[in-house]
Order: structure tokens, then sequence, then C-alpha cells
């Protein structure tokens, strides 16, 4: 029980920030979690959340295992997607007739490219230690130039049933595609880190990168590897986006999301300084993030002040949820404690517990 | 003999140097420097970079110079770069709207022809010669007009503007605030794409919308992205919409997927921003009548029922996904 107790403890923000948000919603309307079918598909709130959310959960994950390794972020994340989905989509034009094939082997092209974006930032950030942001920054601002010349100057349209059934449902499944391939991608990272020991190297070295090395793990190349992996979230990311969105649009195409997908991994009670993670924070963090916008559009606030109410309730949750705070909080609490113990309990047992709850305190 | 045949040829020499340089003149191309954004701005730039260069070129009779960035220092630079070179008009689309007083005035002075095009600039209309701009107001107004023909009993508005505050955003959002002031329409739930224009924050603002239980028949956004992401939350909980559905839709730009959506009925109408002002600089330099002061362009709105493959091919900017293809 307290193994279990303490493994969720890090949880305890996103979820209770979810919980807030999930009575805001009932409190509004009471039909928030009733879900329908509209043509062979389930409809309502939580489908089009976990849809709406998909991109930015994948980034998310991503995002969480380059900060824990490297102490920093990645901000060229929307606009690598934009790159591995411009290629996706210039090989699917250039085949003529669209088959699955095609979707397929275009999609594992574009992993290649993102594995080579992730090895850029990557080489820089683990071999040149250069500061993640900063190493990002170079895609940031020339990668839409990029994806711009690879569209050929426009913005090329992917009007064929099988990227319009990935963007929306396969007919016959219940289940909109996006939400499946998202619970694959996490059910992949799952396995992975099931399976090897790259959770306990990816802390090691966030932790402490010298003590690392002198232990026989090479942070380099653990660095470089949260790139490579961080390359292929944004690969399927860009994948899914744009199948959704049915065209390129190398302007628009996941603008900004860093900003939501670094929030993510810090709502999920990640420390954005590196080391210790938890990628299923993140990936609540993730869905929190979009319910939050919905439940501002749900509670209609206006278009010109929805983004100061959507910082104001972030500024509170990290002002909450800061060491500070915690600590603060904590003290009160054994304050509360030691007050109740001296109350119920002989006086002698009380003086030691006040006596020690002090000694903390110095 | 000798001296008389030297300056003989000293005088031919002199004579076709200056033939030469008259010939020159004569056959001299109008020399233009035209600044402008990039066209990866948008697909609205891309096709204003686009025209400005199949305008401006040598058989035309332009000798054309172009700077595109979206750094207004780095404008203003190339637009004092060119007048030391002496163009004879100077075209600007500007990044920001202020800061260009100086510039402005250097090129008059040099008495070179500033034409504005596409952005207006903070200055005092002195400073240049014309402006060709696309009225934001005049395309909401348009709109809005179309919105309130359709015949509707009620009309109940999804309002999805672009980013706040910005040129485009105020002046299609004015019509139909106005309109809903004056009891014309109704605004049943008034969202925005954000600061990109975005596709999903529109496709976002429909489902709250749909979530709320709120009855709307016209969705009015406010570029052509946002109008597709309305459509997918539309399509998604199974709402008819476009030619003979429920949910009438508009969107801006002229982006030709959206034409041919609007061709296909799958749409309702789209409301033109039109990038191509060069032939019109083009013809007021030819005849050398440039008119003073700001000039507003004429743009359509096009319907179901006018649309027509040459429409689409003239006015749309953007890749064409071909007839009947619907991009959902």
């Amino acid at each position: 029980m307290h193994k279990l107790t303490k493994s969720f403890s890090h949880l305890v923000l996103p979820i209770s920030v979810m919980t807030l948000l999930i009575i805001i919603n009932l409190i509004k309307g009471a039909d928030y979690f009733r879900i329908t079918m509209v043509n062979g598909a389930f409809y309502g709130n939580i489908p089009n959340i976990l849809f709406g959310a998909s991109e930015l959960v994948i980034l998310s994950i991503g995002m969480t295992l380059v900060t824990a390794a490297s102490r920093g972020q990645d901000i060229s994340i929307g606009v690598s997607a934009t790159i591995t989905s411009a290629v996706f989509v210039q090989y699917v034009l250039q085949a003529g007739e669209v088959t699955l094939l095609t979707i397929v082997v275009g999609f594992l092209l574009s992993c290649v490219v993102g594995l080579f974006l992730g090895a850029f930032n990557g080489t820089l950030v683990s071999v040149f230690k250069v500061q993640p942001m900063v190493a990002s920054l170079i895609l940031f601002t020339g990668g839409r130039s990029i994806a711009f010349m690879i569209d050929g100057k426009l913005s090329p349209i992917l009007a064929n049933d099988i990227s319009n059934h990935i963007g929306t449902v396969i007919p016959g499944v219940p289940i909109q595609t996006p939400i499946i391939l998202t619970v694959v991608f996490i059910a992949l990272v799952a396995v992975l880190f099931k399976t090897t020991n790259l959770r306990l190297y990816v802390e090691t070295v966030g932790i402490n990168p010298n003590a690392a090395r002198l232990n026989g793990i090479n942070p380099k190349k653990i660095i470089f590897l949260t790139f490579l992996i961080m390359g292929i979230c944004t690969a399927v990311a860009g994948f899914i986006a744009v199948n959704k969105a049915g065209r390129h649009d190398s302007v628009n195409l996941l603008k900004l999301i860093m900003m939501d997908a670094i929030l993510a991994v810090a709502i999920g009670g990640n420390s954005l300084i590196g080391g210790k993670f938890s990628i299923t924070g993140s990936i609540i963090g993730a869905y929190t993030i979009e319910m939050l916008n919905r439940t501002l559009l749900r509670l209609e606030i206006e278009p010109a002040t929805i983004k100061v109410f959507k910082a104001v309730f972030i500024i509170i949750l990290m002002v909450v949820s800061s060491p500070v705070v915690r600590v603060f909080m904590k003290k009160a609490l054994d304050r509360v404690r030691t007050w109740r113990l001296s109350l119920s309990q002989p006086k002698e047992s009380a003086l030691s517990t006040t006596y020690i709850a002090e000694k903390e305190e110095e | 003999m000798k001296k008389t045949l030297g300056i003989l040829m000293i005088l031919v020499i002199l004579g076709s140097g200056v033939l030469f340089a008259a010939g020159q003149k004569e056959s001299g191309l109008i020399k233009v420097g035209i600044v402008n954004l990039p066209p990866e701005e948008s697909g609205y730039r891309q096709a204003n970079v686009e025209d400005m260069n199949n305008v401006f070129s040598v058989a035309n009779g332009y000798d054309a110079k172009q700077t595109n960035t979206l750094d207004n220092s780095e404008q203003i630079a190339a637009a004092k770069g060119y007048i030391r070179d002496g163009v004879d008009y100077l075209l600007i689309s500007a990044a920001n709207a202020s800061g260009w007083d100086d510039t402005l005035k250097s090129a008059k002075d040099a008495g070179i022809q500033v034409i504005l095009f596409d952005r207006a600039i903070d200055t005092d209309k002195a400073n240049y010669q014309a402006a060709i701009l696309s009225d934001m107001a005049y395309e909401g107004e348009k709109a809005v007009e179309w919105v309130l023909s359709l015949g509707l009993d009620k009309i109940n508005l999804i309002l999805i503007r672009g980013q706040m505050g910005s040129a485009a955003e105020i002046g299609r959002s004015a019509a139909v605030l106005d309109a809903a002031r004056k009891g014309k329409l109704n605004i049943v739930a008034d969202g925005t794409g954000g600061d990109s224009w975005s596709l999903e924050e529109a496709r976002k603002v429909v489902e709250a919308a749909i979530a709320a239980g709120k009855d709307f028949n016209v969705i009015y956004a406010q570029n052509d992205g946002m109008a597709q992401g309305a459509v997918q939350a539309l399509q998604a909980a199974g709402i008819s919409h476009g030619k003979g559905g429920k949910v009438k839709i508009i969107g801006f730009d002229f982006n030709r997927f959206a034409l041919r959506n609007v061709q296909a009925g799958y749409w309702d109408a789209d409301m033109q921003c039109n990038p191509r002002q060069a032939a019109e600089i083009s013809k007021w330099i030819k005849s050398g009548n440039i008119p003073s002061g700001i000039v507003y362009q004429e743009e359509l709105l096009l319907t179901t029922e006018t649309i027509t493959d040459e429409l689409i091919a003239k006015w749309g900017i953007n890749a064409d996904p071909g007839k009947g293809v619907i991009t959902r």
C-alpha cells in the first residue's frame, strides 16, 4: 500500500487538476460524460478530448524524455513535425494512386526524416554541449521555410480516402483513428520502458551526468537517444496532424505546440531541469491541457481574454505545486498533527514530538 | 592629318557613346524596387509575391528588384538601398506599420513615387503617392450581407475570429458585431482560432458550441483553414452543412481548396481577399496616372451558384485539389 501511494504521489497534481476541471464541466452541464454514436463512431466530450490531444500527448512523451536527460527543452518539435509531414505528403502525392502501402512507406520515410532532425538537435546538444533550447532554436527559426520549400511553395492537398480515414474514422471502427494511433504509440513506449533499462539510464544522466559516466553510462549516447526518440514522436505527431487537416499548411501546422508540450511535462509533476520523470504524468498533463482549453471555451469566455484566463489558471497551478508552497503545506500539516497529538497523548510524548518537529525546521 | 584623324576618332567614340547611352535610355526599363514579406508567410503572400514577379518582369518593361523579409528594419534598409539605386517607383508592403517616416521622406526628396500595397503604413498621407489595399471592413460587410440574404428564419451564427487585433480580424468581425447589435442576427458562440488562425482551435470552438447544446445555422469563419476545422467538427457530430444542409458555411481568402469545397456544395460561400495588386499598379505606372491616397480593391464573394472553374483558376490562391475533390 505504501509503495502504491509513493509511486502515485507525483500524479497528485495532474489528477487533482483534471478532477477540478471535470467538476467545473459537470456543473456547467450534467451530460459531460455522455457518449453517443454518430455515423458509427463514438461522439461526445471525452472522445473529442482524446481526439484533439493526440498530437500533444505524443509530443509530450518525447518532451519528457528530452527534458529528463538533457535538462532542457526542445522547442523545434512543431516545426520538425511540419517538415516530416511535408515529406510524407510529397511522397504520397508523387505516388499517383494512393494505397495503404503508399501511406505506410510515406510514414516510414517521414520517420527517417524525424530521426535525422532528432539526430541534428541531439548532436548539437550531446556532442557540442549546446543548450537544448538554443540548439532547437535553429530548426525553430528556419524549419518552416524548409517545409515550405518541400511543399513546392504551396499548401498541398491530401484529399484521398485513406488519409481521410486516418484523420477521422475508419468505417466500421467506432473509435476515431487518431485516438487508436495514440494508444498504440503509448503502448509501444510502455513496452520500450518495460523491456529496457532506458528509464534508469535517462534518470541517471539527468540527475548527474558525471556520476553516470563514472558508472559506465555514456551521457552523450543517452541524450542523443532521447532526441532520436523525440524525432520519432514528431514524425508520428506530424503524420496524425496532417491527415487530420487534409492538407499541409507549412505556416500553421502544430504552431506553438511546444509550449503546451512543455506545460504538459510540468503539469505532469516533472522537473524541467531533468532527472526523475513520469511519462504517465505528462500524458495526463497533456489531456488536462486539452480539457482546460475546452473548459474555457465551454465557459464562454470572450475570445480576447481567453488566453489570459488560461495563463492565470496555469500560474495558480504552478504556484500551488511549487516546492516552496509544498514545504510550507507540509510544515503546516505537521504542526496540525503535533498539535492534535499533544491533545490526545500524554505530555511527555507530546514534548518529544514537538522537539523533533522543531529540529526539522532548523 | 594624323591630328585631325585622332580628333575625328575621339569625336566618333564620344558620339557613339552618347548615341549608345541615349539608345539605352529609350529602350530602358522602368526601374522598380519592391519591398515585400516572404512567400512562406502565408498562402496569400505566396500568391502575392508570385503575382509581383509575373507582372513586374522584363517582358513587361520593368527592371524590378525584390526584397522579401519579415523584419521591418531589413525592409527599411532594402528600401533605402533602392532609393540610392535611383529606382523610379518604390512598392512597399510593410512588416510593421510604423517606423517608415524618414525612409518615405527621403524617397519623396529623391523624386521616387512610393506605392503601398496590401498593408498600410502609419504616416502622413503626403509621404506616399498611393496605397492599394484590401478593405477588411468591406469584406466583412459583403459576407454579412450574404448571410442576411440567405432567408433564414432566425440567424444563429458562430463567429470564429482570426488573430485577435489583426486588421483582418477587426474588419471582418465589425460587420457581424454590428448586425448583431442591430438585432439582425444572433451570435451564439464567439471564438477565435488564435494567433495562427488555427484549424484545430476553430474545431474546438464549434465542438464546444455543440457540447453546450447550442442551436446554430451559420458558421462565419474568418479564414479558410478555420472554416475547414469548423466543418470537421460538424462532420464528426453528424450535423449537415453546405448546399441543402442545416448549417451554412462561409470562409475567407479564396484558397483554391476552399473554392472547390464551395463548388462541390460542401461549403456555401467564400469571400475574397485579393493578393493580386500588381496588375493594377502596373496599369497606373504605364498610364502615368497614379491616384493619390488609399484605393481599395474590388473583391468577390462566390457562392455555390456563382462559382465557376474560370473564377477558381483566375482568382484562387494556393494549390488546386482539382474539380470535384473535397478537402475535408
